[in-house]
């Protein structure tokens, strides 16, 4: 069953189009990303589906009903993540999970209880009682997951859970949310790191000017557009002679796309493409062979990086 | 369209009593020191030379009033600072509109809080100047409850500021422009009757002029003076009560 549907979903502010037209579906037990630069849209369709946007225009179903009318229901059983670290920071850890259980009508007996079994699962235990401003970014992340995991959500959203962390706090907390996974609950998530979103989704839907340009597993994705591998040429000089490269060097790759200095040459044998291109004596400072991603789809599909 | 929950303002309430618990050593000392410094300074310096008002011994006339502002200016602290902190910096309230909770229960659990802190800080300098001998009769006993319902009136034009309110900076214009010109001018410290009949009737309209006229009212055993005063209250507080959670609906959910 679909926990979200979105059909030609739209949301404007005066003149300014966040989402433009955009249908998906998001299904019980996968975890699905919505993959794509800032202010391609991701964080106001998060808004609509947890009900603090309204939609301009389309229909948006989450759990079978419609956003914004039964905003209360669908809420109770909703966990979010917000991008912001949004915790009570007068309140210590423990009580930051507490309070926010009662927000749910959960007794506070119960409220404490799910509150202890939560600071075990994000390793929160030592920290109960500090207050959360003394916490780092990385725990108070994971305290941000503990609290939407209060109520036991049917669909756990997060946006941007990872951004400014560290690469080791960002492990820790892939881990969780890998966790969670197995253990049933329906994620579904924004990014601008494509190793996140192919470590963590099942599927993605890169958005670009508040557009869907393209949406399936990710595996799936980079080998529709890409292929398997990618030849990355880093052009000597300033990159002026980037284009010259590419013209030379694209007869032999079955795509290609140039980004500043730099040439993407893509091929399902990587191997022999390296040799290829290594006799043709380009004015290069370094190629590289790596294994072809989600950015490279990127890339591909809207003509520019996605790290901007 | 307006979603309101009366249990959903009262979980926000409990979040804030909550709050107030383990903050509160530091901050009622704070709200009370200006009210005593004005009971000491003008009630006994200024009460030396000018014995009575109205019948009433001078300190126990400012007394009574400045009961009624301590009132006030615990829920507008409460609803200026506080919430804007809440609201613009910690996100908190970001974070509540995401739970089952509407903007609308935040926005009156908020001034329910506002007014419940209005009743602490109210009714805390009440009892410290009892022990002066300023409160002669049992109807006192009801002011807890008209500080309950001005700090309704105060809490919510106080939030719908400070849904509006573009910078923090501001406050201080909300201060100067409308809770000093209160403060001065709602016969805390003087009868308004020598002053400009203008003056007076701009004073009708202000909410302070009625809490101090029915604190006093109260506390020296004339209730029934009290009874207009008590109803233009509880009237505003009912209308204004909507403003901010219309308000902060907006900012709110987009």
């Amino acid at each position: 069953m679909a926990l979200v549907e979105a059909e030609e979903l739209v949301k404007r502010f005066g003149n300014l189009v966040a989402v433009d037209g955009i249908s998906f579906q998001v299904q019980e037990g996968e975890c699905y990303g919505f993959l794509g630069p800032n202010g391609a849209g991701k964080t106001t369709t998060m808004r609509m589906i947890c009900c603090t946007a309204r939609p301009t225009a389309g229909v948006l179903r989450v759990f079978g009903l419609d956003v914004p009318r039964h905003a209360r229901a669908i809420k109770r059983q909703l966990g979010v993540v917000h991008q912001a670290v949004t915790l009570d920071d007068a309140l210590t850890v423990r009580e930051n999970l507490v309070v926010y259980g009662r927000y749910f009508d959960l007794t506070w007996e119960e409220a404490r209880r799910r509150a202890d079994e939560l600071l075990t699962f994000a390793e929160l235990e030592a920290r109960a009682d500090d207050r959360v401003s003394k916490l780092s970014g990385g725990m108070q992340r994971r305290l941000m997951i503990a609290r939407a995991l209060m109520a036991n959500p049917r669909l756990l959203v997060l946006d941007e859970p990872t951004t400014g962390l560290d690469p080791q706090a960002r492990h820790a907390l892939w881990d969780r949310l890998r966790q969670l996974k197995r253990a049933g609950v329906t994620q579904i998530l924004t990014t601008h790191y494509m190793e996140e979103a192919e470590h963590l989704c099942d599927r993605v839907a890169i958005v670009d000017h508040g557009r869907i340009v393209a949406e399936g597993p990710p595996r799936e994705l980079v080998e529709r557009y890409v292929g398997r591998e990618v030849v990355e040429l880093q052009v000597a000089g300033d990159g002026a002679l980037a284009g010259a490269v590419a013209e030379q060097a694209a007869g032999l790759a079955e795509g290609f796309e140039v980004a500043g200095d730099r040439v993407f040459l893509h091929t399902r044998d990587g191997e022999e493409l390296l040799h290829r291109v290594r006799a043709l004596r380009l004015p290069l400072e370094a190629v590289v062979l790596r294994r072809a991603t989600l950015e490279d789809v990127f890339l591909r599909l809207t003509g520019r990086r996605l790290r901007e | 369209m307006m979603d309101f929950s009366p249990v959903g303002a009262f979980r926000f309430w409990q979040r804030n009593l909550l709050i107030f618990r383990k903050t509160f050593a530091f901050t009622v000392p704070e709200n009370f020191l200006e009210p005593v410094l004005y009971l000491l300074a003008l009630g006994l310096g200024l009460g030396a030379y000018l014995r009575e008002i109205q019948g009433l011994p001078y300190v126990a006339f400012v007394a009574t009033g400045l009961a009624a502002s301590a009132a006030m200016f615990g829920a507008t602290f409460e609803c200026t600072y506080n919430a804007y902190v809440q609201f613009y910096y910690d996100r908190s309230y970001d974070a509540i509109v995401t739970t089952p909770l509407s903007a609308e229960d935040v926005a009156v659990g908020e001034v329910l809080w506002g007014a419940t802190r209005s009743v602490i800080y109210g009714t805390a300098f009440l009892l410290v100047v009892a022990l002066f001998g300023v409160v002669r009769s049992p109807w006192a006993l009801t002011l807890p409850g008209v500080f309950f319902v001005s700090g309704v009136v105060f809490s919510a034009v106080a939030l719908a500021f400070t849904a509006l309110t573009p910078s923090i900076d501001l406050f201080t214009y909300y201060f100067s422009l409308w809770i000093t010109p209160m403060f001065m001018f709602s016969g805390i410290f003087f009868p308004l009757d020598a002053l400009p009949g203008w003056v007076q009737t701009a004073a009708w309209f202000t909410p302070l002029y009625h809490v101090v006229r029915a604190t006093r009212a109260l506390a020296f055993g004339s209730p029934a003076v009290a009874v207009p005063d008590l109803v233009w209250l509880a009237v505003v507080a009912v209308a204004f009560l909507p403003l901010p959670a219309v308000l902060l609906r907006r900012r709110l959910v987009q």
